[in-house]
Order: structure tokens, then sequence, then C-alpha cells
């Protein structure tokens, strides 16, 4: 039978605030264990909760940037569950009036086409805390300092077809909200997570399938590959006429399979309702329209420029488009050295391949996008050759100065383009070598471009920084000359 | 509203609460007195009138996004029944 595959993902982004969302303690990442946990964290009686205003302007920027309804009155209401890393005995939510309605997103597919994927909410709540189950003599140990870090939750509606596209739709909601400055996008420390819900039902049929969730995936690849095993594993079943059962799983990478986790023995029942300890959350038009100001360009609006404005091909626009730091670090170059096309080749060719290879943002790179841009100018006025130019550039990178000029003449890197000057050391390198040029003029007429490749080496070794289309021209002129 | 029992047991258990068989009955009534007492409340005409979110007529205060806590995990585990490494203990709890 041909199966149709329905994916949903819900997205919970850490929003990049320095306090909670509902107390005065710190969000900072790798603290010791407990010290940034206080008194409404751990939900000691008789303390209240009061909201965090920019995790609210932080979430109505979320929802502009996804073209999204903003919701003027927002209601805070209690999930009710226990699990010792949430001391209150519930999760502070939004259910029925979210911050965010219904908005979407655009994402690019392999080929080229855009499909546009509706996001059904996103509501802000509470995060929770950490337990820890090794090391603790049997005993699980609870690391609370997590604990209400304010994130919200983006909801997408069941649009996605294929793990490629949730892997895509998964990295465009990253790229979005660290643009934004929202959240800080590392996954590595949990700043982003993902639940993703998969079903599958025979082609043409309308009603769902039964889906299984599977909780807290944490990079683009194993959203990819977890929803891949996932599918793989329900048509399985489905084809050799079993029945799905509705149950959250997880993901384990190292076997590329998805696993049940322990079923509750009772379902959940969540029994939200109204939290008392907060009022309704009420913004006005104003407040929207100037959060709305604040938005940077985003990535397709971008991506778009550089294409359209620029001549960009559309992959290189979307790759340097992807992430902020490195469409800045671009831009800012590109604009020193006047060509957009130069820069675009550095950044995805020099400057990738320094990045990848000492593993580090381009924050964290020696070399600055003002010195990149100096580069690509003295290459644009033929001060530098390309060869010159990566030298020049990996010096910086490895930390040997900052200064492009001063490195450019310290290593003798300006480039001899004046012909005279040219003239000269060739007609040297002739006359110290004449075996060479004996043996030149011996040779046969149509042998003799490649036996001109010595000339140009030892030219080069002579004069470093030579031009080498000069000294081509040079060569052959004086050779010629010679016979 | 009348609860059953099954009810009456699933309540308690989502609650945490251990109750005897020989309470149930108890409870049973209780809770169900109490719904009914609630249950008035459909007798109001509400035609027309949004749901309220909260009985209090106000708006949502919001605090500036500023760490004004310290460190008091000191004082805080002084009162936790088990602590280690920092930590709060609590039985072990795995998925």
């Amino acid at each position: 039978m041909e199966w149709e595959v329905v994916i949903g993902l819900e997205i919970h982004a850490q929003l990049a605030t320095k306090s909670k969302i509902f107390s005065g303690a710190s969000t900072a990442y790798g603290a010791e264990a407990n010290t940034q946990a206080c008194a409404v964290d751990l939900g000691l009686p008789g303390v209240l909760p009061v909201f965090n205003e920019e995790a609210l302007r932080m979430a109505v920027k979320f929802g502009l940037a996804i073209d999204a309804e903003i919701g003027l009155k927002s209601v805070f209401d209690r999930k009710n569950y226990f699990y010792p890393d949430s001391p209150k005995g519930y999760q502070t939510t939004q259910l029925h009036h979210p911050i965010v309605g219904m908005g979407h997103i655009d994402i690019e597919l392999d080929d080229g086409e855009t499909r546009r994927i509706n996001v059904t909410r996103a509501h802000l709540e509470e995060d929770a805390g950490k337990s820890v189950h090794e090391g603790f003599s049997g005993m699980s140990g609870i690391d609370l300092n997590r604990a209400g870090t304010p994130l919200i939750e983006i909801v997408s509606e069941p649009e996605l077809r294929t793990a490629k596209e949730a892997a895509a739709y998964f990295k465009k909601m990253h790229s979005i909200v660290t643009y934004l400055g929202v959240c800080d996008g590392d996954l590595s420390q949990g700043s982003m997570r993902c639940d993703c819900n998969v079903s599958l039902r025979p082609k043409g049929q309308e009603e769902f399938g039964t889906r299984t969730e599977i909780k807290n995936v944490n990079s683009f690849r194993n959203v990819e590959r977890a929803i891949n095993a996932e599918i793989e594993r329900q048509m399985d079943i489905l084809e050799d006429g079993g029945v799905i059962l509705q149950e959250t799983r997880l993901y384990d990478a190292d076997k590329n399979e998805t696993r049940a986790m322990r079923s509750k023995e009772v379902e959940n029942d969540y029994r939200y309702f109204p939290c008392p300890d907060l009022l309704p959350v009420i913004i006005d038009q104003d407040y929207v329209d100037a959060v709305k100001e604040t938005l940077p360009e985003l990535p397709d609006a971008k991506k778009a420029r550089f294409e359209n404005d620029h001549g960009l091909s559309a992959t290189d626009a979307a790759v340097l488009a992807a992430n902020r730091d490195l469409a800045d670090f671009f831009e800012t170059a590109a604009k020193i050295a006047g060509d957009y096309k130069l820069a675009a080749n550095w950044v995805q060719g020099d400057v990738s391949a320094a990045l990848n290879r000492l593993e580090v943002g381009i924050n964290e790179l020696n070399i600055t996008a003002e010195q990149l841009g100096r580069i690509l100018q003295l290459i644009k006025d033929s001060t530098l050759n390309n060869g010159g130019a990566k030298e020049v550039f990996n010096a910086l990178v490895e930390g040997k100065g900052d200064d492009v000029d001063g490195l450019v003449d310290s290593l003798g890197l300006k480039q001899v383009s004046d012909t005279g000057a040219i003239e000269e050391i060739v007609a040297q390198v002739l006359a110290d070598n004449p075996k060479l040029v004996e043996g030149y003029l011996a040779t046969p007429e149509e042998k003799r471009g490649k036996a001109m490749g010595p000339f140009i080496g030892l030219t080069r070794k002579a004069a470093k920084g030579v031009n080498p289309q000069v000294v081509m021209e040079v060569l052959k002129k004086k050779l010629e000359e010679l016979g | 509203m009348a609860l059953d029992q099954d009810q009456v047991r699933k309540i308690a258990s989502l609650a945490r609460l251990q109750i005897d068989d020989g309470q149930i009955a108890e409870y049973q009534t209780n809770l169900t007195n109490i719904l009914d007492l609630v249950d008035q409340l459909s007798a109001a005409d509400t035609d027309g009138i949004d749901p309220m979110a909260h009985p209090l007529d106000a708006v949502q205060r919001l605090r500036a996004d500023v760490v004004t806590e310290e460190n008091q995990r000191e004082n805080f585990q002084k009162i936790a029944p088990a602590t280690e490494q920092g930590h709060y203990l609590v039985p072990r709890v795995v998925e």
C-alpha cells in the first residue's frame, strides 16, 4: 500500500532573557546546581510569580516575524502533573489564549521549491529543572537552575510530509529566532529542542493515522534521522496489519531507532485551569507596532536581496543568509570590497573552511569582516594576487598579526604588476639560466607552452608577489625575441 | 453530577493521595455534593458574557528583566530532606 506521512513539530525555544519568566533568578547556563533557583522557582509556599516584560516582548517579536496574529489578551494556565523537576506540581503555560496565534514560515526544499508551513500557535511557558540519575547512590539528583527559564513552544500544523522537510522547518525556525535574538539557538545546551509527531495514513485517506511523539530531539540531523526511523517502524507494523500505539518515544542516535518511553499506568490528565496567581496579560496595538519597529531584516528578505540586488546565486544567498552573524560578516566585507560575489566566494571558501577546521563560530574567528574586506580590496586593486591574499588571510587566522597592510609588507606579498620591473626580473632569470633557455629554444613550437613552466616558477621565486598574468606575457615576449 | 467510584480513585491517583477503599464512598458523596453546589452556577444566564480568566478585573503587572536574586542555596537546602553535591535528592525516577 502507498502511505502518506504526516509530521508536526513542537519546538521549544528558550528565550534569551537575563532573568526567569516569573522570578529574578539568573538564566545563565552552566552554573553550579541550584545556585540560580530562588524561592519562586522552588515553588515554596507563599511566593508569587511576576511576569518578565522581556519574555513578553520577545514572544511578540517572534510572532510578528512569522506573520502571526498576536494575542492582545493572553492568559496563563496551570498544567498539572507530578515530576520532581517541576516542584510546584504544575507547569505554568498558556492553553486557550496563547500570545502568538496562527502564523507561517516558508521552507526551501532541495529542488529549489519553496513550501509554506503553517504554524498553529506559539505560547509562553516555563522550562522544568533537570534530573540526574547517575552518581547519587540510587537516588535522583534534581537541579532546578533551569526551572522557570522562559520558553516559547512553537507548534506547527501537521503539514510536513517528509523527514527532510521537518529538518528544513526546524532549521528555518532556528534561523528566525537567532536572527531576532530571542533565542541563542545553542542546540548543544538545549536552548532549542524539538518534539516530532509522526503518523502514517493510506494515501488519499483524509483521517489521520495514530501518531507517536518523539521527544526532545536536539539536532537538525537527528530530527531527520529520528523521523525516518519512526516512519520505517510504523510502516513495518502497518504493512504487517498491526496497529500503532499512541505513545511517547525516544530516539537513540547510536542505534538509529526510536523506542517507547515507559508508558504511564494512567493516561495523562493535566487538568488545566487558569493560573490564579497571574492576571491576564493585556497589550495594545501600539505595543505591537512598537515591537514591529525593532524587527531586523529576516532571512528570507536578506536572501532575496543578496540574490536580486547583488547577483548572488540562489544557493550562495541561502547559505549566507541562513545565519545572521555570518550574513553580517559577509556583508560588511562585501561592502568594503565593493564586490559581493568576491566576498561570497571567500566567505564560502576560505572562511568556511577555517570555521570548520577550528570548530568555531564566525565571531570567534581571528579575522574581522573589516580585515577580510581590506584583503579583498587589495585583490581588487591588484596589490595582492590570490595566493598572497590567502597568505595574509591565514596569517590573520593564525593570530600572526592584525594589520592587513602591515602583513602584506612584512610577508613581502605586494604584487608587482609594473611591466618594466617584471621585465628586469625576467631578463635576470633568463640570463642566469642559459641551459634552460637553450632547452626551451630546442623545444618544438607546440610544446613550448608547457616548457615555459620552469621560468614562471623561477620568476615568482625571485620576486614574490609578481602578477602571474604579467609574468606570462613578459616571458612569452622575451622568449620569442630570443628565437 | 454524580461521580462514580472509579473517578474518585482516578482523582486521588492524579493528586497522589492514598485513600482506603473504605473511604471511597464517603469521598464520592462529598465530592459529588461539591460538584452539585458548583453546578448551580449553570443556572445563571451567561449569554454574551466573556469567560473570565481571573476574578479580579485587573491586568498582569510586568517586571523588568533584571537579575535580582542571589544564591541562597544553603538556606533552601537546610529545609530539604536530602541533598548531595548541591542537588535535591528524590527517590530515583527514570523514564
